[in-house]
Order: C-alpha cells, then structure tokens, then sequence
C-alpha cells in the first residue's frame, strides 16, 4: 500500500485531535459523567436484550423451521413483567436526574458571583472587582461560583461542556447556575439556543487558573473601577439621589440596607429583595410600589442597559448607609445652582 | 397456499393474471377526475404523491447541512443560507411530511376499509384537507422562492418576532393552514371510527392500525389549535407588536415556549403513533400471529396519547421554569416512556412460535424495533432532570429525535408503503432490490446519527453552521452515513415507479394477511366493498382466513 505520506501525517493528526469525551473540569462532570454511564448501560442493555429476542424467534420460528404458527393470546405476567421493570429503571433515572439538577442549579452561599449579559452575538462577563470581558472568562479553581445571566435581546444559552453545565440566558429576567472548577486549562463556551445569523459564532474561551493565577489575572485586568462604583456614578448621574435620598421628606424610600430585606408593597403584598426585584423595580416601579410612598417614580425601561442595570444592582447591594448619597450633590440641585452662573456669562 | 418455505407471497398465476379492469384508480379519467374527487383513496394517493415531494425537497436541504458540517470552517454557504436550511428542512419535514405522512396516506387509504365502510364520514372535508395541505405547502415554497425564513421550525420568540426580517409571517400562515388540514383529517378519523364501523366491528376487534390512528386524532384534534394559537400571536407580535411575548411590554418569552410545545410535544406522537399501528399489521402479518396482547397494545397507544399532552415542559428544563414543575414533568416523561416499552416488548413476543418470514415489508419494521427502541431509551436521558442539562440543544437532542422520527416513523412509513403497494396499485415492487433498499436504509440510518449521540456529549451545539475542530471526525461520519442514507431513500421512489407499469401483478391478498383491505380486489373499487362485509372474528385470526380460503378452493373447484 502506498499511502502518500502527507495524507498519513494528515490522517494521523485528525485522529489524534479529535475527541469522544468531554474533558471533566468541574465538580459536577463526574456527577454527570456517573449518571451519563448508567444511562447508557441501561440503553445498551435494552438495545442488546430486543436484539436477542428478536434474533432467537426470527431463527427458531423461521417459516423453513417453524412452519405453523401457533397462536398466544398474551401473557398478563409478562406483560407485567415488562411493564414494572422499564418502569423501575425510568423512575431509578428521574430520582438521579432529579438530585442532580438540583444540585445543578442551587448555588452554595458562599459562592462567588459573576454577571454574564448575552447579546448577539457577544457574551459580555463582568466581575464585581471590575473585570469585563467578553467571549472570555477567567475564574479560579476551588471557588464555587455562581453565574447571574441575562439577555439583552434574544434567547441564548450558555454552556460550558467540559463542566457540564447550562443554563438558558432569557430577555427580561436573571437566570443563575454555578459551578466549582477543578482543572485549570481552557474550555470551549457556546450559546446552545439558536439566536439568529451568527449563532455559531457566539463563542467562547473558559480559562480555568489556580488560585494565585487568578489573583494576578483580577489585578492585571481590573478596569480600576468596581460594579459599585460604577453603580454609584449612575445612582447620582441619574438622579436616583434625589428622590431616594433617606431624608425624612424625600419622596422615595430609603434604600440603604434594603438588599436582603422582606419589604411590604402598598398592594399588600411581601417581597424578598433580590437582585431580579431591584431590576425589576427600576424598570417597572408602578408595580412594585413600597407601602408608604406615592407610585410618582417613572420607567427607566429603554434608558439603562443591562450592564447599567446590574452596576446598579450591585451598588444597592453594598448600600448599607445613606450617608455618601446624602453628600452627593443631586442633579436637580445643579440644575438649580447653574443658572447665576449662565446669567452671568450671558451679556 | 404457498408451497415456498421462506416466503409467505402468493401471487396468482402470472401468465393469466391481470389487474382489475374495473378499480378506483380506473373508474374515472382525466385530471379534474382525480382533483375534485371524494374517494377517499383517491385523496390519498394524492397525498402520497404530495408527501413524497415535499420529503425530497426537505431531504435536499439535510443533505447540503450535511455537505456544509463536513467541515469545521463556515465555508460552503453564508451563515444566513445555513440558518435558512436548518429551518426550512425542519418545516417542511416535520408539518408537510412527518405529520401527513402515515394517517394521510396509509390511514385515509386502508381506515374506511378496514372499518369495513365505503369512504369516510365527510369525504368532502377530507378533500378539502388536502387542499389546505397544498396551500400550507405552496406557502412554505413561496417563502422559500422569496428568500427563506431563518427562525428555526421552533420559532423561537422574541428573535422570531423582533429579530429578524425573514418571511415569517408567510411561513407562519402556511403551518396556520397546514394544522387545520391535520384537524379535518384527525375529525374524520374520529367520527368515521366511532360511526362506521360495519356490523360486528366491536372496538376490540379493530386492528391495532386503527387504534392507533384513533389515538393519534385525539391529539390532532386537541392539540393543534394551540399550535395555531401560538402561531396567531407570533404573527399580531410582529405586525402590530400587542406584546403577549415581549418582557419590556410586560410578556413572558417563555409564554410562547409553553404554547409551542404544548402542541409540538404531543405532535411528536401523532408522527409515531399511526407509524407503531403500521409496525402491528405488518409483524402479525409476517409471523401469521395475532399480535401478542392486542389489548395491551391498543390501550398504550391510547396511554400515549394521554400521557403525551402532560410532558411539554421538558423541553424546557433549562429556561428557568420552576425547579419543582420540572420534577413533575419529568415523572409524567419517564411515565410515558412505559408504553412504548410495552409495545416494543410485545412486538418481540408477537414472533414468539409464530411461522416467520422476511419480506421487505418485515424488514422495514425490525428497523424500526432497532432505531425506535435506540431512539426512545436516549429520550429517557432527556427527560432525566441532571442529565438533560448536559444534553439539551446539542446533537444528542438532534440525533435523539432523528432516531424516533425517521428511524421510527420513516421506516414504519417505509414498511407500510410496501406492505400496502400491491393493494394501492394491484402490483408487487421487486423484491430483491426493495430488501437491499431496507437494509441500505438501516445502516446508512446509524452511520449518520449514531455519531451525532456522541457528538452531543461533546457538548457540540445544534443549529451551528461552524464547530471546533476536533469535532470534525464524527461530522465527517455523519456525512458519509447521510450519503449512503440518502441512497437508501432514493431508491423506492425508483423502483416503485417502475413497478406501477412492471411489477408482478398482486392479486387480492399477496401476503395472505388477515385484514379486510386483504379480502377485497386490489386495487379496491372506489366503492370498497360490492356489499359490506359482516365481521364475524376477531383481528389477526390466521385460522379464520385459512378456512375461509379452503372453503372458496372447494367452492370454485
């Protein structure tokens, strides 16, 4: 045989670079990975069992062999049979695929939060240090870390096979899953949900670094101004200082300490304050109007992006005295302390 | 009765044997005859036809996605063209081929007959069924004509009505008014079943055909207008954006998912179902036994159906639902995995001391038993809460549904096809080539999808026009099976052309089975029946036939 030896260099590379398992990077792949072989197991078995007995009857009873077929009603014992057992199996697959997934999808306490915002057909991470990156994300090993996600336009999905996890990215509401990575190196990231032209395209690279890489990479990378911080330019630049300023007379509530708290609405009703609320609050406040106040704050739907929404988020959640923002000056009082200085430079 | 040991076929005399003169498919001339007719099976041969068409046009697209994955790189068509591909293929095979496909053709054919009545109860609206098939269909290709539809045939919101400036809209209409095509056919199925039925036809004496194509109306019937509902509102969120679906109008995105698959998931069992009725006749037929529990078989078919409308949110689980519905929807799921395990079991035992042989037909359905058990067991990967997290929207998903719609359903179409041709047409397909076909079929079937399951573990995701590298190998597999797939499919249509001039002429009852469309000429009269026939036994009575064929032996003799 005179295999050309290009073709065989070429041949042996595409063998050796092609997978047919996925890295395990994370705690959860062997979890994964364990249910995955039993499923398959039980899959192999069914398909070899219906192929034996369809195997054995198509010899012994073969027209040549067998040449007069005898008639069986049924047998209610068999019939049982293979009712009870498969049954047996699917509900031994949904009590282990049930205690995955939610194992899945409840992050730990302690873990460590990362926002994602997906648009098409970019995946934008921000840290709460400051660090933004796109199609890309760096994170340490021996961390849990939980990803709170939300999409600018469309449906997508974010997965991460060699930790094997997803977890749709929706328009208009925050989705969350976690992770704790093992294996430092570098996994794909793709949108899983079809988005539009460059679906495909929608891609990305998970660096997994050990600890103290990933304290050189936050501190290399940090645009030197956190999610708070940002968050409070806006609170001020927007004028949010004004009515929620914690002074006895202002016309919004408090909201120093207000992450985290059971709040009573004027429609009666009792809310958990959570990141999704604060969103929610800020884009719809006619319908989350807290007891007490007049429904008078306007939509701020179409006036702040996402990644404005969550720099927001993340300044509330580190609110804990109205102090600072009682200092700040508010917009409406620089409107009012400009005009001497206008009248001045006008002639 | 045959002499042959390895073959049940009994066909008359050659030398003298002709098809009737006098037939449905002889009673009139000319076009207009075949346009504006009520008969029943005249409708379906031309949805036969119609189907066969739109299948090939589908297939065309899979085979270019298939040429474009060959590599990694995007490089035999624009990112846009592929996305139009993808969803165009899915369209078109999933609402103008897998959906009419069976309970269309073989159904509207074979169910007044079997039932022992002259047509179906409204012969009028079955014809008009087709017609609104033909404008479903005409829509998809003038959308087609005028530059595609990228949405995916799930139609996503908001990126189906905000998103993009496709043909949407047109694309739409045509699934609108092809679901009310598949509700007038469902309706006649149902009353004909419940109103038709000749004297002695008791529910439990039907064939196993029937029950399922019953059990498959029921989910035409109901399930549809939630199609057509959703499909409505898409249409108003684009023209006039009323919001339904829209976060920033106060909608919920995931509002569309819910309505899509409630209807799209039971839709699933209206493709299988009439499909296992197919697999019934022809394993009792082969192995000359009752099928082993018929009343286990018939009540899962119906177990299926009702199970089948309680299970649409597991093609949700990631999206956010509430972790503890999706434990509810995961129990209904693997709970209606259960009839379809019975019913492959009882399949198998069907063969048990039964007097078996091989025709293609019986080929085509242990196919099927292969695929369809494959395909349903990756289901309970899917339905398994964790394990779905890992599998959803990748090709495990792609091959999964491949394996059970046309491993299951187009190898069960494939079965019935030529089980029934000698009773369509009055002749037989030839034999060797049709069972190399099966065959061809079968492992060019695996060789495509069987890497796909792999693949989808790998984590490579569905609908993506460009993958990483190291994916290539499997891609590259999966192609090659394609090819050798397609062949398979390319060659009934040949050679079953052939047959209608060629073939060996069928006479009434070439396999000896048991049904009543066996008792009468083939092709049938467009009236079916001379008078209609008294059932006196029960379905699938093997000694029932043979005496009667005695008795006319001593008769004529």
């Amino acid at each position: 045989m005179g295999i050309s030896p290009v073709l065989w260099q070429f041949l042996i590379k595409w063998l050796t670079h092609s997978a047919l398992f996925p890295p395990e990077a994370s705690t959860a792949a062997p979890w994964m990975d364990s249910l995955y072989f039993f499923l398959l197991g039980m899959t192999v078995t069914g398909v070899v069992l219906v192929a034996i007995i369809v195997t054995t009857f198509s010899l012994r009873y073969r027209k040549s062999v067998h040449p007069v077929a005898t008639q069986i009603e049924g047998s209610t014992l068999l019939e049982a049979t293979w009712t009870i057992i498969p049954l047996g199996i699917f509900l031994i697959a949904f009590v282990w695929g049930a205690l995955l997934y939610f194992r899945i999808y409840t992050p730990p306490v302690n873990s460590m939060n990362i926002y994602i915002v997906g648009k098409q057909w970019m995946w934008k991470a921000e840290h709460p240090g400051g660090q933004h990156e796109i199609n890309a994300l760096h994170v340490p090993t021996g961390q849990p870390i939980q990803l709170t996600m939300i999409s600018q336009d469309v449906f997508h999905s974010f997965s991460i096979p060699a930790f094997r996890i997803k977890r749709e990215v929706i328009p208009g509401r925050y989705s969350t899953v976690w992770f704790q990575a093992t294996t430092p190196g570098e996994y794909h990231l793709f949108c899983t949900q079809y988005c539009g032209t460059n679906h495909s395209a929608m891609i990305g690279t998970i660096t997994v670094l050990s600890p103290e890489d990933y304290k050189k990479w936050t501190e290399e990378s940090t645009s030197g101004m956190s999610l708070a911080q940002n968050g409070e330019r806006m609170f001020a630049s927007m004028g949010c200082n004004a009515c929620h300023s914690g002074n006895a007379a202002a016309r919004g509530p408090s909201l120093a300490g207000v992450f985290g708290s059971k709040l009573q609405l004027t429609n009666g009703s009792q809310v958990l304050v959570n990141e999704a609320y604060l969103r929610d609050a800020i884009l719809n406040p006619s319908q989350h109007v807290t007891a007490g106040y007049a429904p008078i704050m306007p939509t701020y739907q179409g006036q702040v992006s996402e990644d404005g929404l969550i720099d927001l988020v993340e300044y509330l959640k580190t609110l804990h005295t109205d102090y600072r923002v009682q200092q700040t000056l508010t917009t409406s009082d620089s409107d009012q302390a400009a005009p001497p200085a206008s009248e001045v430079v006008k002639p | 009765m045959s002499a042959s040991s390895t073959t049940i076929l009994n066909l008359p005399d050659q030398s003298t044997a002709q098809v009737p003169k006098k037939n449905f498919i002889t009673a009139e001339h000319g076009l207009l005859s075949w346009l504006l007719t009520g008969d029943h099976k005249r409708i379906a041969m031309l949805y036969l036809i119609s189907i066969t068409v739109f299948f090939f046009i589908g297939g065309a697209f899979a085979g270019l996605i298939r040429l474009e994955l060959l590599t990694p790189q995007p490089d035999l068509v624009a990112s846009d063209t592929y996305n139009k591909l993808f969803t165009m293929h899915g369209v078109i095979m999933v609402f103008l081929f897998l959906v009419p496909s069976v309970p269309a053709t073989l159904g509207n054919f074979l169910i007044p007959i079997m039932l022992g009545a002259r047509d179906l109860a409204f012969p009028k609206i079955n014809l008009l069924s087709w017609y609104l098939y033909i404008i479903g269909g005409t829509l998809v290709l003038t959308s087609l004509v005028l530059g595609g539809v990228d949405t995916g045939w799930t139609f996503t919101t908001p990126l189906s009505t905000h998103y993009l400036n496709t043909h949407v809209i047109t694309t739409a209409t045509a699934i609108f008014v092809a679901g009310f095509s598949s509700i007038f056919t469902g309706l006649n199925f149902i009353v004909t079943i419940h109103r038709m039925r000749c004297p002695g036809m008791t529910w439990f004496r039907m064939p196993l055909f029937v029950w399922s194509h019953y059990a498959a109306s029921i989910l035409m019937v109901l399930g549809t207008p939630v199609l057509a509902i959703a499909i409505v509102l898409v249409a108003l969120e684009r023209l006039v954006g009323i919001g339904v679906f829209d976060p920033t109008k106060g909608g919920d995105p995931l509002l569309f998912q819910h309505l899509f698959w409630f209807y799209s998931h039971p839709a699933v069992y209206i493709m299988i179902l009439p499909g296992m009725g197919v697999i019934s006749e022809v394993i009792s037929t082969f192995s000359r036994k009752r099928v082993f529990g018929y009343t286990a078989v018939a009540f899962s078919s119906v177990a299926i159906a009702l199970f089948g409308f309680f299970v649409w949110e597991h093609h949700m689980f990631i999206m956010g639902v509430s972790n503890y519905s999706a434990l509810v929807f995961s129990l209904l799921t693997m709970l209606v995995a259960v009839p379809s395990a019975i019913k492959i079991f009882n399949w198998s035992f069907t063969l048990q001391k039964g007097s078996i042989t091989f025709e293609t037909p019986m080929l085509y359905a242990f196919g099927f038993m292969g695929l369809f058990t494959i395909g349903g067991l990756t289901g309970v990967f899917l339905g398994s809460l964790g394990m779905d997290i890992q599998l959803t929207e990748t090709y495990f998903i792609v091959a999964h549904f491949h394996f059970v719609m046309v491993g299951g359903m187009l190898m069960a179409f494939l079965a019935g096809v030529h089980f029934w041709w000698p009773k369509m047409t009055g002749r037989m397909y030839p034999e060797t080539l049709s069972k190399m076909a099966a065959v061809v079929t079968f492992i060019g079937f695996n060789l495509t999808f069987l890497p796909q399951f792999i693949l989808g573990y790998l984590g490579m995701p569905r609908r993506y026009h460009a993958y990483p590298p190291e994916f290539q190998i499997l891609n590259v597999l999966s192609t090659a099976g394609a090819t050798v797939l397609g062949i398979g499919y390319m060659l009934p249509i040949l050679y079953l052309a052939w047959s209608l001039k060629y073939g060996a002429v069928a006479g009434d009852n070439p396999w000896q089975a048991t049904g009543l469309e066996w008792q009468i000429q083939s092709p049938p009269l467009t009236e079916n029946f001379t008078t209609i026939p008294i059932m006196d036994h029960e379905a699938y009575d093997y000694d029932w036939l043979e005496h009667k064929t005695k008795q006319e032996v001593t008769t004529v003799g």
